[in-house]
């Protein structure tokens, strides 16, 4: 049977890595697809409390968020702070704030604007009432405490 | 006669793509949000008259500042009172304590027996956000049972079963009745 043998090297030929970019490229706009840019640095600790009646937040686009907790850096103490955007801020500064938010957003999106609110789990009700009272005031009715998934007994 | 030119080696192309998606994966998160959204009432006016409510159609749940709860002027614990809104708000037409009903009818549902009955939550400016968390979610959920309890009576299915029309249906037969009291010291006794 030798006449079937073939002659010559016997090596295994070398694997093309020319599609290895394609591929990479692909994983890339995945990537791009899925996930949103992250958009603040977060200035307070936001250990939020669980809740099992929750709902998801839809286009994230239409949410703004308000971060309450107390500051990461220790120097600042431990009493809840608000952070707005990038920056710490004072009740007095969100209803320019939402109306910034509402500015940025198309006209017929405005409506479903939501404010998320991510706040510590051992914050004082206090500064939350009183965002509360702020959004009130300046007509964004819409809220989403946001929470994790769990037995909210445990909190 | 023209010039060859050489051919670009694009061996170093996948690390090009390998940088630029190493960039994308540290850049963006992929976490999804979860929560409770609720809907804030408009400002009250200064000259608002009270609306009067009957006694028996409220439940009072009371949060004070070391996060103990009172329901109806009793002390309570946070287990219980998803028991207890539920049961307040299960209309009981013949109990003379319970709050008043009344039957509408809806679309698709029919007519239906209504609870008058209102929750009204009322929390301290020191209560922890962990625990008013906990009684907003503990005062879904029971609506939520509400909720199930009638499509299943209904429409013989799971809530999340049902059609966007039927969910509708469902929501206006069964109204989430729970109103924060303006915002006021408790204080710490109790």
């Amino acid at each position: 049977m030798g006449k079937f043998r073939k002659e010559g090297k016997k090596e295994v030929p070398q694997v093309s890595t020319s599609s290895l970019p394609d591929i990479v490229y692909m994983l890339i706009f995945f990537f791009m697809i899925t996930t949103s840019m992250r958009d603040v640095e977060l200035k307070v600790k936001t250990a939020m409390p669980k809740a099992t009646e929750i709902q998801k937040l839809e286009r994230k686009a239409l949410v703004s968020s308000i971060y309450i907790g107390p500051p990461r850096d220790a120097k600042l103490g431990t009493e809840s702070r608000i952070q707005l955007d990038d920056a710490f801020a004072r009740t007095s500064d969100i209803p320019d704030w939402i109306l910034k938010e509402r500015e940025s957003r198309s006209e017929a999106d405005r409506p479903f604007l939501t404010t998320a609110l991510k706040v510590h789990k051992e914050t004082r009700m206090g500064i939350v009432t009183d965002v509360k009272q702020e959004l009130r005031k300046v007509g964004a009715f819409r809220i989403n405490y946001t929470t994790l998934k769990g037995s909210a007994l445990e909190n | 006669m023209a010039r060859k030119v050489p051919e670009i080696n694009s061996s170093s192309q996948a690390d090009i793509a390998f940088l630029l998606l190493c960039f994308f994966l540290m850049t963006t998160s992929m976490d999804v949000d979860y929560g409770i959204t609720r809907r804030l009432p408009p400002p009250v006016e200064q000259n608002d008259e009270d609306v009067k409510v009957k006694e028996r159609n409220v439940m009072n749940v009371k949060v004070n500042k070391s996060d103990k709860l009172l329901v109806n002027g009793r002390p309570s614990d946070i287990t219980l009172l998803k028991d207890e809104a539920k049961r307040f708000m299960t209309p009981r037409p013949n109990d003379e304590t319970a709050p008043e009903v009344e039957t509408k009818h809806f679309d698709l549902v029919g007519d239906v027996l209504m609870s008058k009955g209102v929750i009204s939550l009322q929390n301290d400016r020191g209560t922890s956000y962990a625990m008013y968390i906990s009684v907003q979610n503990e005062l879904a959920r029971a609506f939520n049972e509400l909720k199930e309890e009638m499509a299943w009576q209904k429409f013989h299915k799971h809530l999340d079963q049902l059609s966007e029309e039927q969910t509708k249906a469902i929501n206006e037969a069964v109204p989430v009745r729970v109103s924060e009291a303006e915002p006021v010291e408790i204080g710490a006794s109790n």
